[in-house]
């Protein structure tokens, strides 16, 4: 004779009251979490809050945490929840019998779906906004900044290391970097060769680069202190290697190591071609000078 | 109905997987040692008779290294405390210590793609002795010359242009190791190992790679060819 499998089932009271308590623990420890997310682990997110760029993309991943984590949690609460009340006992084997409630499934796909929708709109919305401009706008930025005082900044990628150069300093190359506090930054990146990748990861600045493209990015500096430029694009064998530190540091002190570099740098820089948003070195494949689009041989120069 | 094809034993088919694992184990430490065997050797500075706290080295660059694999691309050749050439570009010098370096180029050279590099930086007195004379900066248009390679430690932010052969003379050296009776120049700097021990990458930042793309394959990415490490040791 077949064996008769006992599956207790809940009341609709009983059911209602598990769900009262599912939500009030969740409630209660979502509110927590959030508020831990947002004001402790939140200002200490990447990237920092040494730029604008940065700010908003930190402002970013906090808005996109306060919203993810309760999810998470609703899940692991009811998880646990069901561990502790609907597991077997003696007087059930298999544990309760849980069926599926259409209200409650539907809930479930309407509040998430909504929430991966605000995102991606939010996400969108910010990308145009001056929170993204940090990720490099192409030629033509959709967006820039509302004043026209600019320091420019030139990056140029090369296997293995990136050079900078500077317009507004007699067009200089530098293979350091430094920038002044409170300024509004333009970054021309570019490439002299394959495709690499302009990381300033505390400044907020991640943009591709590419050869005989000038990418722009723009970012205001907020904060002094060292940032860390890496290559983020494979590039080859010292791609790994293809790193270099720069400093925020107040004005006087820019201006004081940009004129310092300017002077140390004359003789070189009348080596270089004339500054031009991007350059076409490839032409003898091996060798070659680099020049400005449009004139490969450099005679025009 | 009878079975096709043939029908081995038990024995037979745990011998053919034994044998199929070794195999393939011999195959992959074949792979491994013969690896590690064609890494080029480590040549160690040399401790300076005449000045304290000194290392020497010598190096040569040629257009080609003549030996190994690909004898046509350009290359280092680094000469031991003996006096015998290797051709390598692991270098180990120890800590704290000048580094006084000699090369002798043997290539002929051209523009630079990125001028930047013609600039000497990182030296002891932020020069270089170019063939007896003394340059902050190496002019990388010169009229069939130009610069041939340039020797780079951007960990030590060291930079040196490497000032190219005439390529019209008569005795330009065709295969290495090239010696001083063929046609070359030479360049002469020091510069401090640092205050710590660490493996700085070295490379050449002229794309000498004929015939890759952009001229920074081949011999660009290779180990001793015109990619290499210094090992700051103890």
């Amino acid at each position: 004779m077949a064996k008769t499998m006992n599956f207790p089932t809940y009341s609709s009271e009983e059911g209602k009251k598990h769900a009262r308590n599912i939500v009030a623990i969740w409630f209660v420890v979502a509110v927590i979490a959030d508020l831990i997310v947002w004001f402790v682990y939140g200002p200490h997110m990447p990237p920092g809050t040494m730029t604008d760029q940065a700010r908003g993309a930190q402002f970013d991943i906090k808005v996109v945490s306060v919203m993810a984590v309760p999810v998470l949690l609703f899940l692991w609460t009811f998880g646990f929840y069901a561990v502790a009340k609907f597991r077997g006992g003696k007087d059930r084997a298999e544990g309760y019998y849980i069926k599926g409630n259409v209200k409650t499934q539907a809930a479930w796909y309407i509040i998430t779906a909504s929430l991966v929708l605000f995102l991606a709109g939010f996400g969108t919305y910010e990308l145009v906004l001056p929170a993204g401009a940090g990720g490099g706008e192409g030629p033509s930025p959709i967006w820039r900044p509302s004043t026209n005082k600019l320091l420019q900044v030139q990056v140029i990628a090369q296997q293995w290391r990136f050079t900078y150069r500077w317009p507004q300093f007699g067009g200089m190359e530098t293979t350091s970097i430094n920038l002044p506090i409170n300024t509004e930054i333009q970054f021309n990146v570019t490439s002299l060769d394959v495709i690499h990748d302009f990381w300033a990861y505390q400044l907020g600045v991640k943009a591709d680069a590419n050869p005989d493209s000038n990418n722009v990015a723009f970012a205001k500096t907020l904060e002094t202190g060292r940032f860390t430029v890496r290559c983020d694009e494979l590039c080859g064998i010292w791609h790994g290697a293809m790193f270099n530190y720069g400093h925020v540091v107040s004005q006087s002190q820019f201006l004081s190591w940009a004129q310092s570099m300017e002077a140390q740098n004359a003789s070189v820089t009348k080596l270089l071609p004339k500054y031009a948003t991007t350059y076409t070195p490839s032409y003898l494949g091996a060798g070659g000078g680099y020049y400005p689009a449009g004139d490969p041989n450099g005679t025009l120069n | 109905m009878p079975r096709r094809g043939v029908s081995l034993s038990k024995g037979a088919r745990a011998g053919i997987v034994l044998i199929s694992f070794a195999a393939a184990i011999g195959l992959i430490l074949f792979g491994i040692f013969g690896y590690l065997r064609s890494s080029p050797d480590v040549v160690t500075a040399t401790q300076s008779t005449s000045q304290p706290n000194t290392v020497n080295l010598v190096m040569q660059v040629d257009g080609a290294v003549g030996v190994g694999a690909h004898p046509n691309w350009v290359g280092y050749w680094v000469q031991d405390a003996n006096g015998v050439w290797h051709q390598t570009t692991l270098v180990k010098v120890p800590v704290n210590t000048n580094v006084h370096v000699t090369v002798y180029e043997y290539d002929s050279g051209g523009a630079l793609r990125n001028p930047e590099w013609a600039k000497v930086s990182g030296v002891s007195g932020g020069q270089v002795n170019l063939n007896g004379t003394e340059d902050a900066i190496v002019n990388p248009n010169s009229p069939g010359n130009g610069i041939a390679h340039t020797f780079v430690i951007p960990g030590l932010n060291v930079t040196v242009p490497l000032y190219g052969v005439n390529g019209s003379v008569k005795n330009f050296c065709q295969t290495g190791p090239c010696n001083l009776s063929e046609a070359h120049t030479t360049t002469s700097f020091a510069f401090f190992s640092g205050s710590s021990v660490h493996s700085y990458h070295w490379q050449c930042f002229v794309p000498c790679g004929l015939g890759y793309l952009e001229g920074n394959g081949g011999p660009m990415q290779s180990l001793g060819n015109m990619a290499g490490f210094f090992e700051v040791v103890k």
